[in-house]
């Protein structure tokens, strides 16, 4: 196959949208523009009918019933919804939260929200490898525990969480699991019942669906979840989130959740061969680091740190033809390195040296073998202009430097 | 953030990249910046002892592209500078030049405080006080 510049391994910021998704939602902008709420009317049955469909993909590719399904904006919204309606709906059982520091600021955000709401939140620490210490959080639940909100895979560095050893020292306990599962759902097999999971957020684009499109699963058997709605109106999706459903949008993620349920095994194993082949060779490199668990991870998403050289001036060596993310402050607003590498106890330095890979899809041999060569030709280039390197190679312990923070 | 061409031709060719012996007393090094930071320049100057010009300059920089182009350009301009002249250069001229955005100028502050660390170096190795630099704030 002929080399497909420039590559994009950015698919845990955004997926491309399957033209197949595309397709099944092109009819429901002009032609089938209809209101699923509007009961008189057949322009009314026809969008209800489409999302009615679409809420049956969804929950079979998790294995929900589609009365479950509550669609959203997207993830954050649902996270929020999760979060902040059990906190309120619950409040009468307790006002505690346990999460961890590495889950997404959707989550963290709202947590630091529902503290100021007069919640009290436990924020687990990770272990080196990123997973959490189940004994920590069997630990952490008190009579006031109501929610273990727990991310299914990681977005920075594809670690996956133990799930089903989190939701039976939840169902122990009588606390209700709530797993942010955007990076997870259609990227490996996802099912509610047995993972044992109470609420779960997802979107659209990070599966090759659209983007502002979301769902949030709320159980309805053993426990039946209840959330209080964060958005009044018309009590649309069974009272818990009010506005107009959006349609299109809808049958866009329901599309992309069939695609997914017949691809995803293939894909998988196809994408986890060309991520290892791609981490095996730049870990050919001196000092470079797999950062997160290996084995329990997302099979399209590796991160690297390549020591001494800065992640932003790395990418700048080839972004314009590969793009994808780093750790480093540069890259942020903020101008401080990933709070995720650094919670895996990650020195700074080694945090401004990271690389994130999210391949995907539409993701070709061809593209993984150019990002290979290019990315090994900058680092050594790279290192060969670093201070840092030199004194490595003379033996010089950098901590024994006092260097002049600024 | 798309980088200016300037920045892009130092970061493609880098002028100056590399090391002088730090042990001759007629050479100046200085090591600006943390690791923790995500930048650490070194930049060392060699002067020239009967006519106190500076006759070569070199660099190694750990940071983003902004970071590598303002050392670059430090040391293409401190090159057959006299120090006081050296001394002149201000990190808006830094600015000015490769057209750093605003998160960027902390890059242009640290080559310049490179430049008056070298400087300083220099002084003390050949008996001279040390110049209290004035604090910038990065």
């Amino acid at each position: 196959m002929e080399l497909k510049l420039p590559i994009y391994l950015d698919n845990n910021a955004t997926t491309p949208m399957d033209p197949r998704v595309l397709e099944a939602m092109l009819p429901y902008f002009v032609e089938k523009f209809g209101n699923a709420a509007s009961r008189n009317h057949s322009f009314g049955w026809e969008a209800e009918e489409a999302v009615d469909y679409a809420r049956e993909q969804v929950a079979n590719l998790i294995g929900a019933d589609a009365k479950e399904i509550i669609f959203t904006s997207g993830a954050t919204e649902a996270d929020n919804l999760a979060l902040k309606g059990v906190f309120e709906m619950y409040a009468s059982k307790g006002n505690h939260i346990i999460t961890c520091t590495t889950e997404h600021k959707a989550v963290l955000d709202t947590c630091k929200h529902i503290e100021k709401q007069g919640g009290q939140v436990t924020y687990l620490d990770v272990q080196a490898d990123g997973l959490i210490d189940l004994a920590a959080l069997e630990a952490a639940i008190t009579d006031k525990t109501i929610l273990i909100a727990i991310m299914y895979g990681n977005n920075e560095i594809g670690v996956i969480q133990p799930v089903r050893e989190i939701s039976k020292i939840a169902r122990k306990h009588g606390v209700l699991f709530f797993t942010d599962a955007t990076q997870a759902v259609g990227k490996v097999p996802v099912d509610v019942n047995a993972d044992g999971i109470d609420l779960m957020a997802f979107s659209g684009h990070k599966m090759y669906g659209p983007k502002g499109v979301g769902a949030l699963y709320v159980r309805r058997k053993n426990p039946r979840v209840k959330v209080t709605s964060q958005m009044d109106g018309g009590g649309h999706e069974r009272g818990m989130r009010s506005g107009t459903l959006n349609v299109p949008g809808i049958v866009g993620l329901g599309k992309a959740c069939e695609i997914a349920m017949h691809e995803m095994e293939a894909e998988g194993k196809r994408l986890a061969a060309m991520r290892d082949r791609l981490e095996n060779a730049l870990l050919e490199l001196e000092e470079a680091y797999v950062n997160g668990n290996r084995e329990h991870r997302l099979p399209h998403t590796t991160n690297i740190s390549f020591k001494y050289v800065e992640g932003e001036g790395l990418m700048m060596g080839f972004n314009k033809n590969i793009a994808l993310s780093s750790g480093s402050a540069c890259t942020s607003a903020s101008l401080e390195p990933s709070y995720v590498l650094k919670a895996l106890g990650l020195g700074d330095d080694l945090a401004h040296s990271s690389l994130r890979f999210g391949l995907g899809r539409f993701t070709t041999d061809e593209q993984i073998d150019f990002t290979i060569d290019a990315i090994k030709n900058t680092v050594l280039k790279l290192r060969e202009m670093s201070p840092l390197w030199e004194m490595y190679k003379e033996g010089i312990d950098l901590n024994s430097i006092e260097w002049a923070h600024h | 953030m798309a980088y200016s061409e300037k920045v892009i031709d130092h970061y493609s060719n880098p002028k100056n990249v590399g090391t002088l012996d730090k042990a001759k007393v007629n050479v100046g090094t200085g090591l600006v910046g943390a690791p923790e930071c995500g930048d650490v320049m070194r930049l060392q100057i060699e002067v020239d002892e009967e006519s106190g010009v500076i006759s070569d300059a070199k660099f190694k920089t750990f940071g983003c592209g902004s970071a590598i182009a303002s050392s670059s350009l430090a040391t293409e301009w401190l090159k057959g500078k006299t120090i006081d002249q050296a001394l002149s250069i201000d990190n808006m001229d830094i600015v000015e030049e490769l057209n750093l955005p605003p998160v960027k100028i902390h890059c242009s502050v640290l080559a310049e405080d490179a430049i008056k660390a070298a400087i300083n170096d220099y002084r003390v190795k050949n008996g001279l006080p040390e110049m209290v630099a004035e604090k910038k704030a990065h």
